[in-house]
């Protein structure tokens, strides 16, 4: 069964976002994603200053098998990236709701926010696959 | 409906994710794919690969049969037992099939032949066979179970009885050992020692389980594929196909020439290629960051082309590795495009990897 936090909000996509108390948001992939991607070999997050457009492919996640892009589930500008994951993709896979991190961005659009789901719906979306 | 193993249940009690391969319900990996590549490098795993299949062929001409049939040569097989790794190919020299063939007396010798091709095999050898009276016996009958890596043969012997161990102790490699219907090679499609064991799908359970209590990791076909790469392996149906000849393939190695008389099926088309291919293929390395992937384009600083066949990560070597198969006056730095990007590459010469170290 995947974990699926419920103090964070999810995009169809399977990426989590996690509000900070500053504004700002932390975003990565979720338990199910790291887990149908297989093990991580290659990370590449968006660069810092980016500015994102919502369901905008803006990183690329690699496992052994198969390349899959990531998406920024709001619009926002990105201002820090998790650096560790160039060296170690396997944080990914080992924890990724804390150490797995992929970006923190700034957030255009309040309104985008409300618009994701909560774990209960991100939950009848992997259920449905 | 997939076909199933004798080891399907075993599989699912093992957590395994099953793929459809070839038309067989088959573990891609079981919990991590680079958990279950080093085990095979650093110590034991095994793999189900049942959905091969054995074909056993039996006659007194057999041997002038594959002779014409096999783009090596039998010939060189005269300790019985000895193995050879073989094109089968049409009258055009496209590549039917890559396959291993073991001579095991003067009227029997045994392929095994890969999955996704094993009915147009043997379609393709029935017809073949008729005008040299070779009987031609598809052995579904016959599990596989490929036991890899610096303790697998030791982790085999145990479990199998006192007089075939013995024999299969002394085994070269390239060399197989039965007692009745138990079938052990010392062969296989990962770069590490090991052995190849053939036996009745009755049995197979029993023997995976006596394994994996002995701490020989099962391990998927992912695992196989990336283990594969690193050993410089072709696989069918992605490096090479009925489209591509051996020349362009890197197999040249696996043709035999000599002698000049042996009249094996596509050696006219082959003949008239040979020195001018038009492709040759190439093992890359890459420099920059990425993963490279098969269908991939691949273009050098003189301007020659190409594309890559197979692709990943090497887990031993931690970079990402391929197989390609480039314009022949290709020459100078070579790139790969990922994702838009031209990222740099060498060629080097394979294997990657080989007994566990890294020899590029």
């Amino acid at each position: 069964m995947s974990n699926i936090p419920t103090e964070l909000k999810y995009a169809k996509s399977h990426e989590w976002v996690k509000l900070q108390a500053d504004g700002t948001v932390v975003i990565g992939i979720t338990d199910h994603a790291q887990n149908a991607l297989g093990d991580l070999v290659f990370v590449e997050t968006p660069k810092v200053g980016r500015k994102l457009a919502a369901g905008e492919s803006c990183a690329v996640v690699e496992s052994v098998k198969a390349a899959s892009d990531v998406y920024a589930p709001i619009a926002g500008e990105v201002t820090d990236a998790n650096a560790a994951l160039a060296n170690s993709p396997e944080i990914l896979n080992t924890d990724p709701y804390e150490a797995g991190w992929m970006w923190k961005q700034t957030v255009t659009n309040p309104g985008e926010l409300e618009v994701l789901l909560d774990a209960a719906g991100y939950e009848k979306v992997i259920a449905a696959l | 409906m997939l076909n199933k193993t004798a080891l399907h249940s075993a599989h699912q009690q093992l957590g395994a994710r099953l793929v459809d391969f070839a038309g067989w319900e088959m573990p891609i990996q079981y919990t991590s794919q680079l958990d279950e590549h080093h085990a095979v490098r650093q110590s034991a795993g095994m793999f189900d690969v049942t959905h091969m299949l054995a074909i056993d062929l039996h006659g007194t001409r057999v041997r002038e049969f594959l002779r014409r049939l096999l783009a090596n040569d039998v010939a060189k097989l005269g300790l019985p037992g000895k193995a050879l790794y073989s094109c089968m190919l049409r009258e055009d020299a496209g590549i039917i099939d890559d396959l291993i063939v073991y001579f095991l007396r003067e009227d029997w010798f045994r392929l095994v032949v890969n999955a996704g091709t094993a009915d147009k095999d043997l379609a393709w050898i029935c017809q073949q066979a008729q005008d040299f009276g070779v009987e031609v016996q598809p052995r579904r009958d016959l599990g596989i179970l490929a036991v890899q890596g610096p303790q697998a043969r030791a982790a085999v012997l145990k479990h199998l009885p006192a007089g075939l161990a013995a024999q299969a102790q002394a085994l070269v490699v390239f060399q197989a050992a039965h007692e009745g219907e138990l079938f052990v090679g010392r062969t296989g499609y990962t770069g590490e020692d090991g052995f190849e064991l053939i036996l009745p799908q009755a049995e197979l359970v029993a023997l995976w389980q006596k394994l994996l209590a002995d701490g020989v990791k099962p391990a998927g076909l992912g695992a196989r594929d990336t283990l594969r790469l690193e050993a410089g392996m072709n696989l069918y149906g992605q490096d090479m196909d009925e489209s591509k000849h051996p020349l362009e393939s890197g197999l040249g190695w696996t043709v035999a020439w000599e002698p000049a008389e042996r009249d094996f099926i596509g050696r006219g088309a082959l003949e008239a290629l040979r020195g001018k291919s038009a492709h040759k293929f190439v093992a890359l390395v890459l420099e920059g960051r990425g993963v490279v992937r098969a269908h991939m384009k691949v273009r050098y600083a003189n301007g020659a082309v190409g594309e890559t066949t197979s692709g990943g990560f090497s887990p031993t070597m931690k970079a990402s590795i391929a197989m390609a198969r480039v314009e022949s006056g290709a020459e100078g730095a070579v790139e790969v495009e990922i994702r838009g990007a031209w990222v740099p590459a060498r060629v080097v010469k394979p294997p990657f990897v080989r007994n566990g170290k890294i020899l590029v």
